[in-house]
């Protein structure tokens, strides 16, 4: 059933990228611009979307050889890590805490445990958004 | 050092037990396993010297503070005398079962885990302060316990003794943590001595009689009191070690011990003392007289502990009068009964091993079955016929001086003349000597059945013969115990038991030199439990030889009639009742689900405005109306009436992405960036999910509903756009409390160091909403693959019974 669409593949191949790599933008502007790991992951999953119309699912799978129920897990875990790593500084759960660091190559750069946690919340969406995309699509 | 952490040392150990099982081979894991018990007891037996003069010691670990909830360690007499029994039978058990369990056929990882959780919940039940953790740890032994007896759960048997011990073990937890929480409520803290410090006022509370009833349900359904023993005849499916251990020794002593425990709050009550005298009676009595109906050895002890249980109980109601009568006779009572329950986990221990070893090395518990066996087992025999003896109550063994104790104390209740005792009372001794007749007479049969008589090997699936002398070890260290503790019971008495009587009877006495009980052997002639034991023995010995001529009348009670029937029927009943009531909404159509939830959340709501008086309008605060907006409303409401009217799913799906998209724009047009993007992507994966789920989804049809379902449909479809719609006004136009904005505008650079309020909001001010929600998300994914994937793959359905 599947067509061979050269101009959708061409353009999802271009695509992909520009869309992917705005989602990683958009997940680190996240705390002073709109967007976050919420929507970074959303978009991520849109740009994976935008491959499996263009191809098909085996495909995906080759290029992006994930196992995306890890991923979740990993995600969840992250995620709950950073929350419970608060009680190891005898502060209560979920305290976060942020700092100002001179790094090599970024120059002033501020670090904060909740990008963290958002990182852990952009690979839940991803990871659980795949895996029913895949089960469901990949149900024949 | 804190020795509250020792409470916990076994189910640390039970993380090693399945590495171990793996990796070492060699060595039966039980070795291994028996150091736990063997450190504890050698660690708690160094508490003796301190309890021994009346001192108590406590170590605290805090578990949820702000609610008052700690793990709290209380060593005193009470305590420590059952920490010594689960650690010292524990040892003596796990030594046993090195031998029991076969290395290369049973499952020992998961049986030693399940040991080792219960040994921690059992010592946590009894050194618990804070009746919160104290339920904590008694519904954990009623787990392990499950776990336990199922622990064959290839066998029918097993799993229906499991669940029926689970339902009634916990159905009297539940009843025991009501009568914490009115306890907490009556003494406003969680801790059992605080709670008795304040004895004297929770008396008058209008709850203390429902939390006195509350707790002996709790104490009954676990001590198996009548009616509720019929969970321990079947519990005997457990393998041997785990009867003697659990279901003899330990266990079903966590309800005399709650009992024991809160005596000095409940005992001066009427109620308890009729209660837990007259059902412990009563127990003793049906216990004793059913066990002669039984075939299998098991059975027969359970029945017969069922009946020492009574007895215990009924000892420890009768020392509750204390609190009333002077008369030194009933602090008497309340000794013997920490007495006799030491000496019944020291016999009853060795019965039960001795009857996993007949089962071993005959092939079969059926005493029709069995006899003769004294010239093969010969040390069998001698352990068999001490404990029974004991268990008869003959010297020169420790069950004669606690049996005695426990006829006086009967006796001496004629003489209490409160609470309609004086015209009653005399039932007391009649029951107990009666009951103390079968008591000898199924001792008797037990023994004398088995070892004595004909050999009928002919009968049995193995040619039997001694048992190894591992095995042996076990019941030999107990029946010397009892032989030993006849010989030396005042000895006893001071190191343990007056310590554990004081912990009862604390206001009675200054320190536990002060009960003045010598325990003596030969009271003189006129002395009556000296006769009320010769009558035992007389009609006992009758009765023994001739059970062929009696037995038969158990057969006139009909089977319909019985506990066990009517337990059988309740379940059945429930069953097949819920499953009624549940079918009744349950249609397994999503629609009709959707239906319900709907309906439900749309009334409540609206009810809730109504009742809150919430319906505010106030139309100045609205965004006035431009040209943009209403143009984005009209395509809105244009493809929302597409979704609903479309006649193809294809074109349905599209207009919903439609809808979402012009939702979005909304968000553009009032200035909420993040909730536009979010909403942007969230549409195309969405309308994409949907065009890949499609093909599977069946094509768009009435499904076949009547007129009155589409009214049905229409009035809950109405309701929820009404409720949404009242919700948006009336939430909008409440200004009366302060927004919260201003606080995040606030604070969101100095206390969180961002600049976009509503990601910081996400992953901070409300990360636990954000937490929860990925954990759903992730749970969905999961749940989606699960169901897919695993339908493919579905097989045969397994027989459990294989």
């Amino acid at each position: 059933m599947k067509t061979n669409d050269v101009i959708l593949q061409t353009t999802a191949k271009v695509v992909f990228f520009i869309i992917f790599l705005f989602s990683i933008h958009i997940f680190f502007a996240g705390h002073y611009a709109p967007g976050g790991g919420f929507v970074g992951g959303l978009l991520t999953t849109g740009a994976i979307v935008l491959l499996l119309l263009a191809f098909d699912l085996r495909t995906i799978q080759q290029i992006l050889p994930f196992n995306f129920t890890v991923m979740t897990a990993i995600g969840l875990l992250l995620a709950l890590g950073t929350a419970a790593g608060s009680i190891f500084f005898n502060v209560p759960f979920f305290t976060h805490a942020f700092s100002d660091f001179d790094l090599p190559l970024f120059g002033h750069t501020s670090l904060h445990t909740a990008m963290l946690f958002d990182s852990g919340v952009y690979l839940v969406v991803v990871g659980s958004a795949i895996t029913i995309i895949q089960s469901i699509g990949g149900d024949d | 050092m804190e020795f509250v952490l020792l409470i916990f040392l076994p189910v640390i150990f039970a993380i090693l037990v399945p590495f171990v099982y793996k990796k070492i081979k060699g060595i039966h894991t039980g070795w291994f396993v028996l150091l736990v018990p063997l450190v504890l007891f050698g660690y708690y037996a160094s508490f003796l010297p301190l309890v021994m003069d009346g001192g108590h010691a406590i170590s605290e670990m805090k578990w949820i503070p702000s609610l008052g909830i700690a793990f709290t360690s209380y060593i005193d007499g009470l305590s420590l005398l059952f920490t010594l029994l689960i650690t010292g039978i524990g040892s003596l058990v796990v030594l046993y079962s090195v031998f029991y369990m076969d290395r290369e056929k049973e499952d020992l990882g998961s049986f030693y885990v399940y040991l080792l959780i219960f040994m921690t919940a059992m010592l946590g039940v009894v050194q618990s302060d804070n009746t919160m953790t104290l339920y904590l740890f008694w519904e954990l032994t009623s787990i392990s316990s499950f776990l336990l007896i199922g622990f064959w759960y290839t066998k029918d048997k097993s799993r229906f003794g499991a669940l029926k011990s689970m339902m009634i073990t916990v159905f009297g937890g539940l009843m025991m943590l009501g009568a914490f929480i009115l306890l907490s409520i009556m003494g406003e803290t969680f801790s059992v001595r605080e709670l008795i410090a304040e004895a004297p006022e929770l008396v008058s509370q209008p709850y203390f009689t429902l939390a006195l009833v509350l707790l002996l349900l709790g104490a009954f359904t676990k001590s198996a009191q009548f009616p509720f023993y019929i969970w321990l005849p079947d519990a005997m499916e457990a393998p041997t070690p785990v009867s003697a251990y659990l279901h003899s020794a330990t266990m079903v002593k966590a309800g005399i011990y709650l009992v024991a425990r809160f005596t000095p709050i409940f005992g001066s009550a009427s109620t308890w003392i009729w209660l837990v005298t007259g059902i412990g009676l009563l127990t003793l009595f049906w216990g004793s007289f059913f066990a002669v109906k039984q075939t299998d050895l098991k059975a027969i002890l359970a029945f017969s502990t069922v009946s020492q249980l009574g007895l215990i109980m009924s000892l420890l109601g009768a020392g509750a009068i204390s609190y009333h009568a002077t008369a030194a006779v009933f602090g008497f009572a309340t000794y013997a009964a920490i007495f006799h329950l030491i000496n019944h986990a020291a016999f009853k221990g060795g019965l039960f091993m001795i009857a996993g070893i007949i089962d071993h090395e005959t092939g079969t518990r059926d005493i029709r079955k069995l006899g003769g066996l004294m010239s093969v087992m010969p040390i069998s025999f001698t352990v068999a016929a001490i404990g029974s003896l004991s268990m008869a109550g003959l010297p020169p063994f420790s069950g004669f001086l606690s049996k005695e104790m426990f006829l006086e104390s009967m006796v001496a209740l004629r003489h209490f003349e409160l609470f309609n005792f004086d015209t009653w009372g005399i039932l007391f001794p009649i029951v107990a000597w009666i009951a103390s007749v079968f008591t000898f007479t199924y001792s008797m049969y037990f023994v004398l059945k088995t070892f004595i008589g004909q050999k009928k090997l002919d009968q049995l699936p193995k040619q039997p013969h001694e048992a190894p002398i591992g095995m042996l070890i076990s019941p030999m260290i107990l029946a010397s115990i009892v032989i030993l503790v006849f010989f030396i019971p005042n000895v006893v008495g001071k190191w343990i038991i007056k310590p554990a009587v004081m912990a009862i009877q604390p206001t009675l006495y200054a320190n536990p030199s002060a009960i003045d009980i010598h325990v003596k052997a030969w009271h003189g002639f006129g002395a009556a439990g000296l006769w009320l034991t010769i009558g035992i023995v007389a009609f006992g010995t009758l009765l023994y030889l001739t059970i062929p001529k009696w037995q038969p009348l158990y057969r006139m009670q009909p089977d319909s009639l019985s506990l066990n029937n009517g337990y059988d029927a309740m379940m059945r009943g429930s069953e097949k009742g819920l499953n009624r009531v549940s079918r009744l909404y349950m249609t397994g159509k999503i629609r009709t689900y959707l239906l319900y939830m709907f309906a439900f959340m749309s009334v409540t709501i609206i009810a809730l405005l109504f009742i809150k008086d919430a319906f505010v309008l106030d139309m100045n605060s609205f965004a006035a109306i431009t040209l943009y907006g209403s143009l984005n409303a009209i395509v809105l409401i244009l493809s929302v009436g597409f979704v609903v009217f479309a006649k193809s799913r294809l074109a349905a799906i599209i207009a919903l992405g439609g809808v979402g998209y012009s939702v979005a724009l909304f968000f553009v047009i009032f200035k909420a960036p993040d909730l536009a993007l979010t909403q942007l992507v969230i549409e195309t994966v969405s309308v994409a999910l949907f065009l890949l789920a499609f093909k599977h989804l069946p094509a768009l049809s009435t499904h076949g509903e009547t007129k009155r379902n589409k009214m049905v449909n229409l009035i809950v479809s109405l309701s929820v756009g009404v409720m949404v719609t009242l919700v948006a006004l009336s939430s909008h136009s409440q200004k009366m409390i302060p927004s919260i904005s201003q606080y995040y505008k606030d604070t969101v650079k100095t206390e969180a160091a961002g600049g976009n309020i509503v990601n910081v909001i996400l992953v901070d001010y409300r990360g636990f909403d954000t937490l929860f929600e990925i954990a759903v998300l992730a749970i969905a994914g999961i749940a989606v693959l699960g169901m897919i994937r695993l339908r493919v793959s579905r097989k045969e359905p397994t027989d459990e019974n294989k």
